[in-house]
């Protein structure tokens, strides 16, 4: 059975030490929507920078059915599109035309069809009009849409977003909510953001201490008080 | 939209700001070129040139005033020309003595002091019109055209976006650091520190500043990485040069080697 | 306004052609040169990383710290660059900060923006190199070798590279070299030594913060080597170029002529402009100078092409190196 996300008993320490996971093990299918939460230090980041092998541990990491290792990464890469907190560092080309058609021309698509992803990217996440115009005139809500449509471009089959609300108005925030509830990808989202959670995600992975400590449906865990209040989280 | 202060670029709708950058970037340096070839002392070209870049200037929808005033600001290195009134021989205008010093000041001097004086000026302008009129992302695809290394072309787009984000860290830092600079009521305590701790200070800044950006470095190439970065820089390739802006460059380069070729004429 | 405030910036009209595309030259084979060895060393990581330092060198100049009397030190930062990254990096990064401040704040001419390039990005580089590593080498190991070999480097970068503008000034007849070369040494012996506290500062913040940032472009003696040749270029190249500057007989000759200056008894011209006129007498006090300077540059390389020797020997001795600075 394809699942988009595998991960088998997955340890990862830290040059300095730091144990950061421990023997992690869970699958996400095809379509699913899936929350990681969990107190900060917990490894969230830590985890999800496994997906696309920007960190190597000892285990199984397997994403789209391909193994995450050295020879995979280009494949790997393409199909697991990577969106981090802080968006300034995410567009770093001149234009966001640029920063959008960065992925697609790394893929070595053809000139034309570079052109036709980055307005289908564009479209997708509502921002066709902001081709040319320069990144760090944006609003961070602008900022973070753009951010998306960069992995959008390279037509991921996941698509992995680190604290998509962090540092969001409201309005800017319910305008993402909606278009992540759009997005038809398979989708792992790390946040602190347990109203977002309710909202979109109808399944929950609580991770501690490197630890998954719980992984069910949504509403069921967070009926369970003292659970998350044993993992630093709160009921929304 | 947020325009940061230190950009110069004015997004109007000009035909000056319609032309491809490649060519405009072309005529400016020609410009230059032809300024720094006129002989010195060639007035009347002189008075030619600034017409034809005042022209541009109108064209370009900028305004003058805005373009004469930033030209300005290009002023103060002409005291390096200064002393050639006193230097270069010729017919005395006038003198005075420092010290045990008789110093003349000729004709020759002036005209030379005067000719480099303008030229500079003009020059500055042509690269202000430059500036002003065409976006960043535009240069680069004009500094491509003139077969500048791809590497470099990168790095360049890289450093100008982030350029203006770590100004604006280092004005914060200059915040921060003027907030705690306070006077204290104790007689006899000295305001500010000592020279070598001030340096010290603001060294400390700078090298908080560099260790951010090492950082932002790491996210940036994580960024990169994650949208299948491999270390090899690659662009799309450039767009064509449309038919009507080859007659500009032709016309506009015709144009400065007339004058450039008559005035040597004249006075070479 | 953001203006760098070190006048090291020629402008456009300043320089006369030959000289500017002499220059341009000399810094496209360079900087070409050192984008190669920049992909060698740096790797995958060169594009960000040379970028955003770039920008921070940028911003950095922003920094100023009162003098006295309302003038300020700043930061150039080319010293700063070099030992953080190493030379081609460092000119690289150098040449970005040197070129948009040409294009986009006209701070510096565009034609004169090779020989910009040459003083701020080669030239300062060079110099910061060659005397970082030669001082860190004779301090040993002591804990203040870097804090002084840092000092140092930074003041002489900023003091060789005015007067390589100085010169240049000099040999396109726009400022004499007797007035400029002193002027120009002169006000940046002065502004070197801001540029060296800061940079000493910085040093100090970043080795009790990232130590690990100052070892990493701690490459042996096959990397420098070329450095080194370039340095002692660049000294023989100063040792060919001063009495040119000192002697360059370019139209004033004629103007000299034409007004019978020859025999004329305009005296006190002669004292001032005494090298414009007679080709083969040179100014004392400009001749001292610069000898200083080429006498200092060329014992430095001979110190280091004594070290580097040393260094070779050591390593294919096979033995432990205990001359490798740091």
């Amino acid at each position: 059975m394809h699942h988009s996300i595998e991960i088998q008993n997955l340890n990862y320490t830290y040059p300095d030490g730091t144990v950061a996971l421990r023997d992690v093990t869970l699958s996400i299918a095809p379509g699913e929507k899936v929350a990681l939460v969990g107190p900060n230090g917990a490894g969230k980041s830590t985890l999800i920078l496994h997906l696309n092998g920007i960190l190597s541990g000892k285990g199984l990491v397997r994403v789209c059915s391909l193994e995450v290792v050295k020879e995979n990464l280009g494949r790997v890469r393409s199909c697991v599109g990577m969106v981090f907190q802080s968006p300034e560092d995410q567009l770093f080309s001149p234009t966001v035309f640029d920063d959008v058609a960065f992925g697609p021309l790394y893929q070595g698509l053809p000139h034309a069809e570079v052109l036709q992803r980055v307005d289908g990217a564009l479209e997708e996440v509502h921002m066709l009009s902001y081709k040319p115009r320069v990144s760090h005139h944006l609003s961070m809500g602008e900022k973070k849409r753009i951010a998306i449509a960069t992995v959008l471009s390279m037509n991921p089959e996941v698509l992995i977003l680190d604290e998509p609300t962090g540092g969001l108005d409201p309005r800017s925030r319910r305008s993402l909510i909606h278009l992540l509830q759009e997005l038809p990808l398979t989708m792992l989202v790390s946040t602190h953001d347990m109203r977002l959670v309710r909202e979109i995600f109808p399944r929950m992975i609580i991770l501690d201490e490197g630890k998954v400590v719980a992984d069910g449906p949504t509403l069921v865990l967070m009926d369970d008080a003292q659970l998350l209040e044993a993992h630093g989280l709160e009921r929304p | 939209m947020h325009i940061h202060f230190l950009d110069p670029y004015r997004p109007r709708n000009s035909l000056v700001h319609r032309l491809d950058p490649r060519i405009k970037l072309v005529l400016a340096v020609a410009f230059i070129l032809t300024n720094a070839l006129l002989p010195s002392g060639a007035w009347p070209f002189y008075i030619l040139l600034f017409a034809l870049i005042l022209s541009v200037e109108v064209i370009s929808d900028l305004g003058m005033a805005y373009v004469l005033k930033r030209s300005s600001l290009a002023l103060p290195f002409m005291l390096a020309a200064l002393p050639l009134i006193f230097t270069i021989p010729g017919v005395s205008l006038f003198s005075f003595s420092v010290g045990p010093w008789q110093i003349h000041a000729s004709l020759q001097g002036l005209e030379r002091f005067i000719s480099i004086s303008i030229k500079s000026w003009l020059s500055v302008q042509a690269a202000i019109v430059l500036a002003a009129s065409t976006s960043f992302p535009d240069l680069l695809v004009a500094m491509r055209a003139l077969y500048v290394p791809q590497l470099l072309v990168s790095v360049f787009g890289l450093m100008w976006r982030y350029m203006f984000v770590l100004v604006d860290e280092a004005s914060r830092l200059l915040r921060a650091r003027s907030a705690r600079s306070g006077q204290s009521d104790l007689p006899g305590a000295r305001t500010g520190g000592s020279l070598s701790w001030r340096a010290r200070v603001t060294g400390g800044m700078a090298g908080s500043l560099f260790l951010r950006a090492f950082e932002r470095s790491d996210r940036i190439y994580m960024a990169m990485v994650s949208r299948g970065y491999d270390g090899e820089v690659r662009a799309l390739p450039l767009p064509q040069v449309q038919p009507t802006q080859w007659v500009v460059l032709v016309a506009g380069l015709g144009l400065l080697v007339a004058f450039l070729g008559l005035a040597l004429l004249v006075w070479g | 306004m953001l203006r760098t405030p070190i006048a090291m910036h020629i402008p456009d009209g300043f320089l006369s052609v030959p000289v500017s595309i002499f220059f341009w030259i000399i810094s496209i084979l360079v900087i070409g040169y050192a984008l190669k060895r920049v992909s060698a060393d740096l790797g995958e990581r060169r594009v960000p990383l040379m970028g955003v330092l770039a920008a921070a060198i940028f911003a950095g100049q922003m920094l100023n710290f009162a003098v006295a009397g309302g003038t300020s030190g700043h930061l150039i930062g080319a010293a700063l660059a070099t030992i953080l990254l190493g030379p081609w990096a460092a000119m690289v990064i150098l040449t970005c900060v040197i070129s948009v401040q040409a294009l986009i704040f006209q701070d510096g001419g565009l034609l004169v923006l090779g020989t910009n390039i040459f003083n701020m990005a080669i030239v300062a580089v060079t110099v910061s190199y060659m005397v970082y590593h030669s001082v860190r080498w004779l301090a040993g190991s002591k804990s203040w070798g870097v804090y002084a070999s840092g000092f140092i480097a930074a003041w002489t970068s900023v003091v060789v590279a005015a007067l390589g503008t100085a010169m240049e000034l000099a040999v396109s007849g726009t400022s004499p070299a007797n007035i400029a070369i002193p002027a120009m040494g002169g006000i940046h012996a002065l502004i070197g030594i801001g540029e060296g506290l800061i940079t000493v500062g910085a040093l100090a913040f970043l080795r009790a913060s990232r130590r690990d940032l100052l070892r990493s472009d701690e490459a042996g003696p096959p990397r420098g080597r070329l450095v080194w040749v370039a340095g002692l270029a660049l000294a023989l190249l100063l040792a060919v170029a001063s009495p040119l500057a000192s002697r360059h007989p370019d139209g004033l000759m004629q103007v000299a002529a034409q007004y019978g200056f020859l025999t004329s008894a305009r005296d006190p011209f002669f004292r001032l402009v005494p090298h414009y006129l007679f080709p083969g007498i040179e100014n004392k006090t400009l001749a001292t100078i610069l000898a200083a300077v080429l006498g200092t540059l060329i014992v430095f390389g001979v110190v280091l092409g004594v070290a580097f020797a040393r260094r070779r020997k050591s390593s294919s001795d096979g033995g432990q190196n205990n001359m490798t600075p740091g």
